[in-house]
């Protein structure tokens, strides 16, 4: 199928581009690397009268490694930032999580800010934001103002977002101390949508888990942070995280998470692989966080 | 509404006014007469639209044509002569690589983006780059030997002429 008709806007700047929203807030669409929404006006599920397209803006390309935390433009493709050697010493599970988003072909195109501003529950980026922690700037007419990952998604395609909004960029908070990750998805074919698939990270200060984030996708509406399994571990030795530490978190995560039945899965497999990934991702991140646990 | 876009297409410059909405394998296959890429699923699922954006492999179906104004495209019809195909393509037909032959040309712009970029790549690498085309025909296994047989042909021909 075609898109229909539509006002092509290929803006320059933030300013040009944060106009043309604001003239038609509920009629425009902003267009980044279009893996999702070139497809969904392809399909005709989405009409816009004005495509504002933010690919020409130069100050949107970047990636900012600081001290504390990763700034990613909304402009930056993700086959760069799995490629950018700098932001993998520092966050490696984005990497990891960037090689299951679709296929090569398709983060050659594709941005990590257009694929949270998607926020499609079952995707990954949006999961590892909401794992990682940070920000999401967004400009408008009225001004500039940030939004924190655990504010940010709403519901299934929802963010907080306003439809006068932009966002230039995100930021990935640079975890401190000694953190073990864990990525994991469950799909029928590599690239595909996952079924459920979990992101953790696990910090220790000496022999005790100081933070843990663990979210679980395509379980819900939104990436859901399994905040009863996270209590469970923090503030325990690692070493004593075995059997019946671990057997409880995977319970909480499987009544945690809020999946439905669909043509991929049934709602009770996915609680189950719920139980079974929260589980390797906590074995799995203090193993790598080099506790003997 | 129509603008000009002006691109470099198979190394011809080449200028057309095209409207916002029309996609690159749109604008490629009906107005610049180049019907290699083909139009699957139109969602960037299948790969048969694939083509080389500045050397990089994407799916024409999923990038608004204007999009690509001063950019370099190369089609299946820019890889080679009828009369001398690229070693992928013989390599296909060689190892029964093709059936229908829809998904064929996706099929060798990803192989050869891959092989443009790494020619000493092993199986798994081959399996990644074609990730993104879709083939209902044959199974995917002639064409993985395929490329790899590309691989090897491109490598020992590098090596007799280096």
């Amino acid at each position: 199928m075609k898109p229909p008709p539509f006002k092509y806007h290929a803006c320059r700047t933030i300013d040009e581009a944060v106009g043309i929203l604001d003239s038609d807030p509920d009629g425009s669409k902003v267009l980044a690397g279009g893996q999702s929404l070139v497809p969904v006006l392809n399909l005709r599920l989405a009409a816009p009268d004005n495509l504002v397209d933010i690919n020409s803006i130069e100050s949107l390309d970047h990636i900012r490694v600081q001290p504390d935390h990763v700034a990613i433009g909304a402009g930056t493709r993700q086959y760069v930032v799995e490629r950018s050697d700098q932001l993998h010493s520092v966050l490696p599970v984005v990497r990891e999580a960037l090689s299951h988003v679709g296929h090569s072909q398709i983060r050659n195109r594709g941005t990590v800010v257009g694929s949270i501003c998607h926020a499609d529950p079952a995707a990954e980026m949006p999961a590892v934001f909401l794992t990682v922690g940070g920000e999401v700037t967004a400009h408008s007419a009225a001004g500039t103002r940030t939004i924190g990952s655990d504010d940010f998604f709403e519901s299934y395609l929802t963010t907080a977002l306003e439809p006068n909004e932009i966002v230039t960029q995100v930021k990935f908070d640079i975890p401190s101390g000694r953190t073990g990750w864990y990525f994991e998805e469950v799909a029928r074919r590599h690239g595909d949508f996952a079924i459920l698939g979990v992101v953790a990270l696990v910090s220790l200060e000496g022999d005790t888990v100081s933070r843990a984030r663990i979210t679980i996708f395509g379980g819900g509406a939104t990436p859901l942070r399994m905040t009863a399994a996270e209590q469970l571990i923090t503030g325990a030795k690692a070493s004593d995280i075995g059997g019946d530490l671990l057997e409880r978190a995977a319970i909480e995560a499987s009544a945690a998470v809020r999946p439905t039945d669909d043509i991929h899965a049934s709602a009770d497999y996915r609680r189950h692989v719920a139980g079974l990934l929260t589980r390797r991702a906590v074995t799995r991140s203090l193993e790598r966080a080099g506790s003997p646990a | 509404m129509k603008y000009p876009l002006n691109v470099r297409v198979n190394g011809v410059e080449t200028s057309v006014d095209v409207e916002p909405h029309r996609s690159l394998l749109n604008v490629l296959r009906e107005d610049i007469g180049l019907t290699g890429p083909k139009e699957g699923c139109d969602d960037s699922e299948c790969g048969a639209c694939m083509v080389l954006v500045d050397g990089r492999p994407v799916n024409s179906c999923s990038y608004l044509a204007l999009q690509t104004d001063g950019r370099e495209i190369t089609t299946i019809e820019g890889v080679s002569e009828p009369s001398c195909p690229h070693s992928i393509q013989q390599a296909l037909l060689e190892e029964g690589g093709v059936q229908c032959g829809f998904c064929t040309p996706g099929i060798v712009m990803s192989a050869k983006a891959l092989l443009d970029a790494n020619p000493s790549c092993d199986e798994d690498e081959v399996r990644l780059a074609l990730g993104g085309n879709l083939c209902r025909c044959t199974g995917y296994q002639k064409i993985v030997r395929a490329v790899l047989r590309a691989a090897e042909q491109l490598q020992d021909r590098a090596g007799t002429t280096g």
